[in-house]
């Protein structure tokens, strides 16, 4: 193909630059402003570069328990994760392969669930947390952590095993397979890629995960990543450099492993845009 | 297969002798029990409770709840500030979804006319997807500074002092501000929603729009625009739905201030709830949230869906 510099090919250009600078000042933004010391924005423009860029912002950041939060983050998110996979493919399995009357009046009813705001269900599962005596532990957050990643991982799940070839459960049931072992043995298996995408999809959304953690936990030793961002930003609030330290710090991880996998990543994110 | 034949097989294997448990029936069962278990639990009882709350007046700590009856539905149909967070959240609904589609859709014709040259415009365009919602209304929080911001520094450097503003504590504009910032984080996603089914169209109806003498904005509007249908409905509705369970960012960027002038039903919610302590009046304010997402969707959501099925089929 000829490369023709026209009008047009010039507009789209403009228009496609224009976006980048949108998306991405924000995060030079941020990346800028978490080298300077924090009195430079007072002193010198806010586009400058840092005067003599430090990294202590970054130290006290680490210094301060980050990695306490770092790992609370990876255990909560992790556990959740694992039970979602769990229970989500059993269902899925149920629903996509065995036929009986019920099959779909409950699976209609599991994606009603998409659309439960879960600020709905916040006081009920506060009062439940604190009853339960586990308020302000990691645990408090997997209960409700896996009820709502259930429905969309169901539905993606089930649409998944939708498509496996009877042939091979039927084949394997001649030799004596049932529902049990051809569910271990040849379902689960050949539904590897969807597990990795429901996966990464609950593990980018619980790592993000807000309003649960800010109202099943209080204490910093519970404390997420992303509640640890608003512990941070109320103790340093007029230290913004510091603030920008932090962003920098928690979005790392993600960041990194959009740049490891970063087909696979957008494709468990992008699992969300479901016809529910 | 003949039908007669079809019969025969179906007749043979529902007259093979039955064990005495269906084996099938109970492995259904046990793979449904934990998802029923959990979704009960967290889920479907919370509502229910919430709804029950509702009737109570109550501190959350006393071991007595006041019965009220519908007192707090009746104050609920009087609070200025309930109907002023309604009408937020559907100011966002309406902005979310005739801004965002229609750029998201605008840059995924881009990168899709682009073709490789613009991979890595796709690699940063997606970068706001990948930070929290929490990460990012700090951000903004501080990129809106009065002071120490970059939007009121850069109008200052290109001679726009008179625009410059107190962007989240002016109540008129405040709203706007939060706007832009879901915009910002939300636009990349239907941009990769659009991509994948603007990717998807084969180049042969191009090709064939074109030997029938159509022009390229033809082309878009009557075939490429009627086939992304689904994928529009689909973000639409996403749209839709998310907005109205917004709260993480307005919550981090202005707790539905200055006077309520980005108040949510959610972040409404939660003060009465957990900072004012009136867990009955919470509780009627998410069961009212509820309501407003469950009419929403069975008015909106459904019929569309059913007007799909009867395209596709």
């Amino acid at each position: 193909m000829k490369t023709k510099i026209t009008a047009k090919s010039v507009v789209i250009f403009v228009l496609a630059v224009l976006w980048l600078l949108i998306a991405f000042v924000p995060f030079w933004f941020m990346l800028l402003t978490g080298f300077k010391q924090s009195l430079e924005l007072m002193t010198r423009p806010v586009w400058a570069l840092p005067e003599n860029p430090i990294i202590t912002n970054f130290s006290n950041v680490l210094a301060n328990r980050f990695f306490r939060f770092l790992t609370n983050s990876t255990i909560v998110v992790s556990v959740s994760i694992f039970l979602v996979v769990l229970i989500s493919s059993m269902a899925a399995y149920v629903f996509a392969r065995i036929r009986f009357r019920l099959n779909q009046p409950l699976f209609a009813l599991i994606i009603a669930g998409l659309i439960v705001p879960i600020h709905v269900t916040l006081i009920p599962i506060y009062l439940l947390t604190t009853r339960a005596g586990i308020y302000d532990t990691l645990s408090a957050l997997i209960g409700p952590y896996v009820a709502f990643s259930l429905p969309i991982s169901i539905f993606i799940l089930t649409q998944f095993m939708r498509q496996i070839p009877y042939e091979l459960e039927d084949a394997a049931r001649i030799d004596g397979c049932g529902p049990m072992g051809s569910f271990f043995r040849i379902i689960l298996p050949l539904s590897r890629s969807g597990l990795v995408t429901i996966a990464i999809f609950n593990a980018v959304s619980l790592w993000n995960e807000f309003v649960f953690a800010f109202v099943l936990t209080s204490s910093p030793s519970t404390r997420t990543l992303p509640l640890a961002i608003w512990d941070f930003q109320g103790q340093y609030s007029a230290d913004i450099p510091q603030i920008m330290a932090v962003l920098i710090l928690s979005a790392l991880p993600l960041i990194i492993a959009y740049v490891i996998f970063q087909e696979q990543l957008v494709k468990g994110i992008m699992a969300g845009a479901i016809k529910g | 297969m003949t039908t007669a034949a079809r019969d025969n097989t179906q007749a043979r294997i529902t007259t093979r002798p039955r064990p005495l448990i269906n084996e099938y029936a109970l492995t259904a069962a046990l793979f449904l029990l934990p998802t029923f278990a959990f979704l009960f639990i967290f889920v479907l009882w919370p509502i229910v409770d919430s709804f029950r709350l509702s009737l109570y007046k109550w501190n959350g700590v006393d071991p007595n709840l006041t019965f009220l009856g519908v007192d707090n539905w009746t104050r609920l149909a009087k609070d200025s500030v309930f109907w002023r967070a309604l009408r937020n959240n559907f100011i966002i609904v309406f902005l979310s979804i005739i801004i965002q589609l229609p750029v998201g859709l605008a840059l995924a014709v881009l990168l899709d006319t682009g073709g490789r040259m613009f991979r890595f415009f796709k690699v940063i365009y997606f970068l706001p997807l990948l930070l929290s919602t929490v990460a990012i209304g700090i951000l903004f929080k501080y990129i809106y500074d009065p002071y120490f911001g970059i939007i009121n520094a850069t109008l200052e450097a290109v001679g726009l002092q008179s625009l410059t503003q107190a962007w989240l504590s002016n109540p008129r504009i405040a709203l706007f501000s939060v706007i832009a910032v879901i915009c910002w984080q939300y636009i990349p996603f239907y941009m990769v929603l659009f991509l994948a089914s603007l990717t998807g169209i084969p180049q042969e109806l191009r090709e064939a729009a074109y030997i029938d003498g159509a022009t390229e904005n033809t082309y878009f509007w009557r075939v490429v625009l009627p086939l992304l249908r689904g994928s529009i409905i689909t973000a639409a509705t996403l749209s839709l739905i998310g907005s109205l369970k917004y709260f993480d960012l307005i919550w981090v960027m202005t707790e539905g201030g200055p006077v309520n002038a980005t108040e949510l039903m959610a972040t409404y919610m939660y003060k009465k709830a957990f900072n004012s302590f009136e867990m009955g009046y919470g509780a009627t304010i998410a069961s009212a949230l509820f309501i407003v997402v469950l009419v929403t969707a069975l008015t909106v959501y459904f019929p569309l869906q059913r007007r799909e099925e009867d395209i596709a089929g």
